[in-house]
């Protein structure tokens, strides 16, 4: 059995959670929409699934946009607030850190004549409130930063940047994906206008997400059809899913003592991971020393390229990665680490470890004994020089 | 406990060469690789019938899932623009004709996979899809041509030394195409009926010129056709868009067929000539490697095949210094393109080769 560290690409599945979908997907297969007993069976069960999430983050059930993922929801957000404010203004904020979901469907916006700013980080990747402030205009309609970053861990000051953006127009929206397993999410304390949420970064099913969209905000739909979700967002709702989305949350933020005591297990766990990354030569630790996801460890490592690494560290039974899963495909450096000013070169050589609750101490020897183990063979081999050239 | 790496294209042949590996594996892992060798297109551009697409990766992933072995991506972006692009375009910037295929395999899938795979994925050896035996006898291991004569790559190969070909497998070695296509849609493999891949992975419609102006700023000076007499018959659009044996493109009416016999760097000048003309018995090569680390003697009989697929002929090797050859052939050889591979046979073996220099060189 291979040992996880890749709870920040996909939390598994707990085992409650799937035995509360499954009825959905068995007996209770109705759609919501029908007014039969089938279909009102399924609606009992979205209905029961956004109320114990809008009670889990301080807000009304309406207030809850359930969507296919964080990514939509981000979308959602972003494009949804912009097209529907266009009436005061055409002009967005947000960071140089944020997920791609963000950073594209900003983009987008920007070919459409938008004015975007997009801020910078300090070498840990926060953003400063000062800079938010001063970046706001008349013609701002949406301030978008996340609650914390999903390769570095790093949080940002969302409360302080709420409290600005409260003096203004604009609509504050903060990505939530990452980070909603361990701590409490209050969009009230953080004046957040919309939250963008996903249900398998905390032990709930791929493929479904949600949007926290405060009453009286404004929102251009971004799918046509149907009038489900308030109009929202149309389309059958995927109700096994939301409901595995609701036992989520629920087994996560029950109760507040066991959420703490198992962050503050994982914290610990990360400190040891890290204290035997950092006796490696040539590791630095990226990210906020402290103010970090208790669950996050990322380093980069010197003389290596990172997806050599985690398919080095896959053959000898330990799953990681390197950055964000959403952008490994690509063969850019992380774009985070980039902002940070961590030097290109560098950036290649990044490997993110994402603990959950199945992580135990042993697990972290074990990574460290396989990094032992594949460190030198992968660092000799850069060091070499390429055979006596002929060309061809 | 032993480690392969299968280099997957995506393409039939390296997907039966894993199949195989993966049934015989025994005790051994087998883990597919595919090489990024260059960075993915905007949506709506197809590249399709290149062996390093999006699609290809596609495939030799399903391939790897069906064989169940583990697959990765061994990004060589980087290596290949510098080692294979470069290398192409300078070639033509040089009067020469380019070998993009045997540079491919000789950096990218020997060299980089060779060293940074294995040490990536702790493995000891390193097969392909290639068509090509090997054979470890009187203490060393020798390069033979594949069992189906058709399809034998050893002229790609040529450059690989001991120390490779003893990392090296060739599961595909002893079979002939019609076979691996069988026992590929016997496996079932999405890959079975893909035609073979013709274009130039990164000359998407064969139109080198863009990349000549693209990567080294070559646009091109107009410049003199001459005949072997040194008589200006017409007018080229810049030498670096000719290569030795070309016919089409010329604009030259002479009355009968003209190809172009020399490219000329220094004065930017094509030489032409008639069929009888461009056909030579001695040549110089240049750049030699030779499989055994070393020729067998100062002076040798070999077969010498000159071009992919151009039949052998026999020849007297030279050595003259430690990585240069004479060949005097016993007939008349068509066009010995400058830049392309000269490649030494005796019998089935490959002892090695090297590179056609300029006359003028």
């Amino acid at each position: 059995m291979a040992i996880y560290l890749d709870h920040a690409a996909t939390s598994p599945l707990r085992p409650p959670v799937l035995e509360a979908m499954l009825p959905y997907l068995t007996e209770h297969a109705g759609n919501p929409s029908s007014l039969h007993g089938s279909g009102r069976r399924a609606r009992q069960g979205v209905d029961e699934a956004r109320e114990a999430i809008a009670q889990v983050i301080g807000a009304q059930p309406r207030e809850i946009v359930f969507t296919g993922g964080g990514t939509e929801a981000d979308n959602l957000a972003v494009k949804g607030v912009g097209w529907a404010a266009t009436g005061r203004g055409r002009h967005v904020i947000t960071t140089a850190v944020e997920h791609k979901a963000i950073l594209n469907s900003v983009a987008i916006l920007q070919r459409s004549g938008f004015e975007v700013t997009v801020l910078p980080v300090d070498r840990y990747g926060r953003v400063d409130p000062v800079d938010v402030a001063a970046a706001l205009t008349e013609r701002t309609t949406l301030v978008s930063v996340m609650a914390a970053n999903n390769e570095v861990g790093t949080r940002q000051p969302i409360a302080a940047i709420g409290e600005i953006v409260r003096g203004h127009a604009a609509r504050f929206h903060v990505d939530a994906v990452q980070g909603a397993a361990h701590e409490p999410i209050d969009v009230n304390a953080w004046q957040a206008d919309l939250v963008s949420l996903s249900a398998h970064k905390l032990g709930g099913p791929q493929g479904v997400g949600a949007l926290f969209v405060r009453r009286g905000t404004q929102l251009l739909p971004q799918l046509q059809g149907g009038s489900q979700e308030r109009q929202r967002r149309a389309g059958t709702e995927n109700v096994a899913g939301i409901v595995g989305f609701g036992a989520a949350f629920r087994l996560v933020h029950a109760d507040p003592n066991a959420r703490s005591a198992e962050a503050n297990r994982l914290k610990s766990l990360c400190v040891r991971l890290r204290d035997g990354l950092l006796a490696f030569e040539g590791v630095t630790l990226t990210g906020h020393p402290e103010d970090r996801l208790p669950n996050n460890l990322s380093v980069v490592i010197e003389g290596v390229e990172g997806g050599d690494l985690v398919a080095a560290l896959d053959l000898e039974g330990v799953e990681t990665s390197t950055g964000s899963a959403c952008t490994s495909g690509s063969t850019e450096p992380s774009h985070v680490l980039l902002a940070m000013g961590i030097d290109s070169h560098l950036a290649h050589g990044s490997l993110r470890l994402t603990l959950g609750p199945e992580t135990s101490e042993a697990d972290m020897d074990a990574m460290l004994a396989a990094l032992q183990l594949v460190l030198p063979r992968l660092r000799a081999v850069r060091g070499l020089q390429p055979k006596a050239a002929v060309p061809a | 406990m032993s480690r392969v790496v299968a280099a997957m294209s995506g393409g039939v042949d390296s997907s039966v060469a894993a199949a195989l590996l993966a049934q015989q594996r025994g005790e051994d892992e087998v883990i597919g690789v595919w090489m990024r060798t260059h960075a993915d297109l905007p949506e709506g551009y197809e590249l399709s019938r290149s062996c390093c697409s999006p699609d290809a990766a596609d495939d030799a992933r399903r391939v790897a899932q069906l064989i169940d072995i583990p697959f990765f991506t061994l990004n060589v972006e980087r290596e290949f623009g510098e080692r294979v692009i470069d290398t192409f375009v300078d070639a033509y910037l040089d009067g020469a004709t380019p070998n993009p295929c045997q540079a491919c395999n000789q950096y990218i899938k020997f060299d980089e996979l060779l060293h940074r795979g294995l040490a990536a994925y702790g493995a000891d050896a390193v097969a392909t899809g290639h068509y090509a035996r090997l054979e470890h006898r009187d203490g060393r291991w020798r390069l033979l041509r594949a069992a189906d004569a058709d399809k034998d790559q050893t002229y790609f190969l040529w450059v690989l030394d001991q120390d490779q070909l003893s990392r090296t497998r060739f599961p595909l070695g002893d079979l002939t195409k019609p076979e691996v296509r069988k026992i590929a849609s016997e496996l079932r493999l999405p890959t079975a009926d893909k035609p073979e891949s013709q274009e130039i992975c990164f000359v998407p419609l064969g139109d080198y010129r863009a990349l000549l102006e693209e990567r080294r700023g070559y646009a091109g000076d107009p410049g003199p056709i001459i005949d072997v007499d040194g008589t200006r018959v017409g007018t080229h659009t810049g030498y670096a868009h000719y290569t030795v044996g070309q016919r089409h493109g010329l604009g030259v009416a002479l009355g009968e067929a003209v190809y172009v016999r020399e490219v000329l760097p220094s004065t930017n000048t094509l030489v032409i000539g008639r069929r009888d003309e461009i056909a030579q018995r001695t040549f110089t090569v240049h750049d030699a490697r030779f499989t055994a680390g070393e020729p067998p003697r100062e002076r040798f009989d070999a077969s010498v095949r000159i071009r992919h697929r151009a039949p052998d002929v026999a020849a007297e090797i030279t050595m003259v210094g430690r990585d240069r050859f004479l060949v005097e052939t016993a007939e008349p050889v068509w066009a010995p393109a400058p830049g392309q591979a000269a490649v030494l046979y005796d019998g089935a073996e490959c002892l090695g080769g090297g590179r056609i220099a300029r006359s003028d060189a």
